[in-house]
């Protein structure tokens, strides 16, 4: 087995950029068993040519966790994760900026008694902030190598990696001489018994660490080390503070945001575009190609009907996914998100919520799943789980491809004013609806079933930093592959079993109904219809809504299907979806169409991940439940209020 | 010299902060206001407060960082004022 090496650090030290630089692009993201906490790893060679396993830990302040996350570093540190070895070594990341922060956690991380060495990150800002360090001073006194490293620049990488190959060469095994680490009476966390069924530890029991006392003690000595290791300081205006005047100030910072915000969305929809032709451009050639060289029958109409036109309407609006990506991981590499927290905390707070809410919330537009996962930084917990409730309302990129649709097909492209279409004010509407209505879910939430006393908005706001391009395209290319794998997965398993049920039974010659009507799934939607009727939904949506369970975007590509299958001739199969929609339904039914979706829960993956994060089934039955609920009144009202106009 | 609850401290003014009323807030919030350094002794300044007209979260330079916390946390830290 290979040796296993754990960075850890506090959160803003660095630690992911030196290990994209220690590991390159060769990374393997999945979760630590049990629970939904990311874990990154990858390989790096040490000079001896011998090959090490590097695993990045989430940040954390202590070994006295606040957070889901932190409680999955002590336990991995400590060696009480089951299904997840203990770390052979430690490579512990500081910001040498911010020693006295950082010196207290890797003082006590030292005090574990695993092989250690420290690499002083981003030693160029510190010095650029007016900080001159020593870092042999510190390596005497901590009593282990402190190496200066500048991940981003890929500075002092070989130096560590030497490092690390004398730490695994001479373990220490566990015996750590308590002058060095300087704290008397500072025990190894070895009292707390092993807890192995960490997964299913409730969320409030996170404390167990070392005593408050030796919490004291430790942040004493840090400070001491911290002044002995600082050689000169002079005090330099800092950038930081220069960009916060502006981005931070009362009236500006909001009119910033919300620029920002507007500049976001419209480049979703700009920017998209080309790549978006493209796409379809491929599958229409494939589809061309297969129709060419294949003979028409049941394969031929599996592999078009089928695969390409359910898989290729979901893979379509993957350049969108990854430009709302493309913004967010820029936003969090510069240092901006913690300022969009603090901008929207006030504002959050009047819900029941804060700015710590708004970061998941945010991703949320490009996908509840990363916006759900992301809230396992909100220490809250009653805010964590409001907002994990109310995040399948933030209209994310599944809803896309069907807002397009039906706004294309039944919403006229008019001007109304200067600059603003009839379209996309109705595209503006839906987004709003989904914020109004998770803004007024959150307050009843925190209301009536979190009963909450009170969010709380306590947050670290790291300096301003140059995203690096390596960083942002090694993110983008995770969540591309994240995403394709889903498409190629659940998507394209939901649109085969669709195609079959949609295909079979083979409506016989001659006969009267068609082969939608005839087939399984038409008399499943003949059940369903008797529902949904009430609220203006045809045959056809109630045939579209059960397979788009799976995913929103299905109900696309279902509508496609069905269309397709039911095409008599060719020529109406060549029509394009819009206007067969024009043409078989009425606006109101349209109208509530849309409706429906600002609401419904129709993403397994959502429900899959809300019931791992709040570990059962409780929460995902009643998201679900009130969001259908939400979703039908809402159709409703819709619908008869518009047949009521006359539409 | 000169005693300000952390909320009322004005801008740029430098400080330290002399007592943390702890019962004021749930354990869990002083706990991660511990974890971000801000505790008794430690040298602090505010920088920034808040958005539009309600002045709320404050930005606060403790030590080498800058952390956001709310006025009513903010309320029950005891500052005295640097010469």
């Amino acid at each position: 087995m290979l040796p296993l090496v754990a960075l850890v650090g506090n959160p803003n030290a660095g630690k992911s950029a030196l290990f994209n630089a220690l590991t390159g692009a060769r990374q393997k993201i999945a979760n630590y068993p049990g629970v939904t906490v990311e874990r990154k790893s990858g390989r790096t060679t040490l000079p001896d040519g011998r090959p090490v396993e590097l695993l990045d830990l989430p940040g954390a302040y202590s070994l006295d966790p606040d957070s889901l996350d932190e409680a999955v570093t002590r336990d991995v540190v400590l060696g009480r994760f089951s299904g997840q070895r203990r770390p052979d070594a430690l490579v512990v990341v500081v910001d040498a900026g911010n020693l006295d922060n950082h010196l207290r956690f890797a003082i006590e991380l030292i005090g574990q008694g695993l092989p250690v060495v420290i690499a002083l990150n981003m030693i160029d800002l510190a010095q650029r902030d007016g900080l001159e360090l020593d870092a042999a001073i510190l390596a005497r006194e901590l009593g282990v190598p402190v190496i200066e490293t500048v991940a981003v620049r890929k500075r002092g990488l070989d130096d560590l990696l030497e490092s690390l190959r004398d730490a695994l060469n001479s373990p220490r095994n566990g015996e750590v001489d308590r002058r060095h680490i300087g704290v008397e009476g500072y025990e190894q966390d070895s009292s707390a018994s092993p807890r192995q069924e960490m997964p299913h530890v409730p969320l409030h029991d996170l404390t167990d660490g070392p005593s408050p006392r030796s919490g004291e003690d430790l942040r004493k000595r840090a400070h001491q080390l911290a002044r002995m290791a600082v050689v000169r300081e002079t005090q330099v205006r800092q950038w930081t503070r220069r960009l916060d005047s502006v981005l931070l100030h009362p009236a500006g910072g909001v009119l910033f945001l919300l620029a920002l915000l507007f500049v976001m969305f419209q480049a979703v929809y700009a920017w998209s575009e080309a790549p978006i032709g493209w796409i379809e451009g491929g599958f229409a050639l494939l589809t061309d190609l297969i129709n060419a060289s294949l003979a028409d029958g049941l394969f031929r109409s599996f592999l078009t009907d089928g695969v390409i036109a359910g898989v290729g309407s979901v893979v379509v609006f993957l350049p969108q996914i990854l430009i709302l990506f493309l913004f967010i991981l820029l936003l969090e590499a510069s240092g901006y998100m913690t300022r969009a927290a603090f901008v929207m905390d006030r504002m959050m707070a009047a819900v029941g919520l804060s700015g710590h809410s708004f970061i998941p919330l945010l991703s949320s537009f490009a996908c509840a799943i990363p916006g759900i996962m992301a809230t396992r930084s909100i220490m809250d917990q009653k805010e964590r789980l409001a907002t994990i409730l109310i995040a399948p309302l933030m209209t994310c990129s599944a809803r896309l491809p069907v807002y397009t649709l039906i706004i294309g097909a039944f919403i006229p492209a008019r001007r109304i004013g200067p600059g603003v279409g009839l379209q996309g004010l109705v595209l503006f509407v839906l987004y709003i609806a989904g914020i109004v209505g998770a803004m007024l879910a959150a307050l009843v939430i925190q209301r009536f079933v979190t009963q909450s006393r009170g969010s709380s908005f306590l947050i670290e706001m790291p300096r301003y930093q140059l995203p690096r391009v390596r960083d942002i395209v090694l993110g983008l290319w995770q969540r591309a592959w994240v995403f394709l794998r889903r498409a190629g997965t659940i998507i394209f398993v939901a649109t085969i079993v669709l195609w079959a049920l949609l295909s079979f039974p083979k409506v016989p010659v001659g006969s009267e109904q068609s082969q939608v009507e005839y087939s399984v799934a038409g008399r499943i939607a003949d059940g369903l219809e008797p529902l949904v009727r009430p609220i203006g939904f045809n045959h056809d949506i109630a045939l579209a809504i059960i397979p788009a369970m799976a995913a929103r975007e299905v109900a696309v590509s279902a509508l496609g299907t069905v269309y397709a299958i039911d095409a008599e001739d060719e020529e109406q199969a060549a029509m394009s979806l819009g206007p067969q929609l024009t043409a078989d339904w009425s606006l109101a039914t349209a109208l509530a169409f849309l409706a429906w979706f600002i609401f419904a829960p129709q993403c397994i993956s959502t429900i899959a991940v809300t019931r791992r994060e709040t570990n059962g089934w409780k929460w995902p039955a009643f998201m679900v439940g009130y969001l259908f609920a939400l979703a039908y009144a809402a159709a409703g009202i819709t619908y008869w209020t518009a047949t009521a106009f006359g539409l | 010299m000169d005693f300000v609850q952390l909320d009322h401290l004005p801008l740029g003014q430098p400080a330290i902060v002399r007592a943390i009323d702890w019962t004021a807030m749930p354990e869990r919030e002083g706990h991660r206001l511990r974890s971000l350094g801000l505790e008794e002794g430690v040298a602090i300044e505010a920088l920034h407060k808040g958005i539009l007209f309600w002045k709320d979260p404050i930005a606060v330079r403790v030590g080498r960082m800058t952390i956001a916390l709310r006025r009513k946390v903010a309320a029950s830290i005891l500052c005295e004022m640097a010469a």
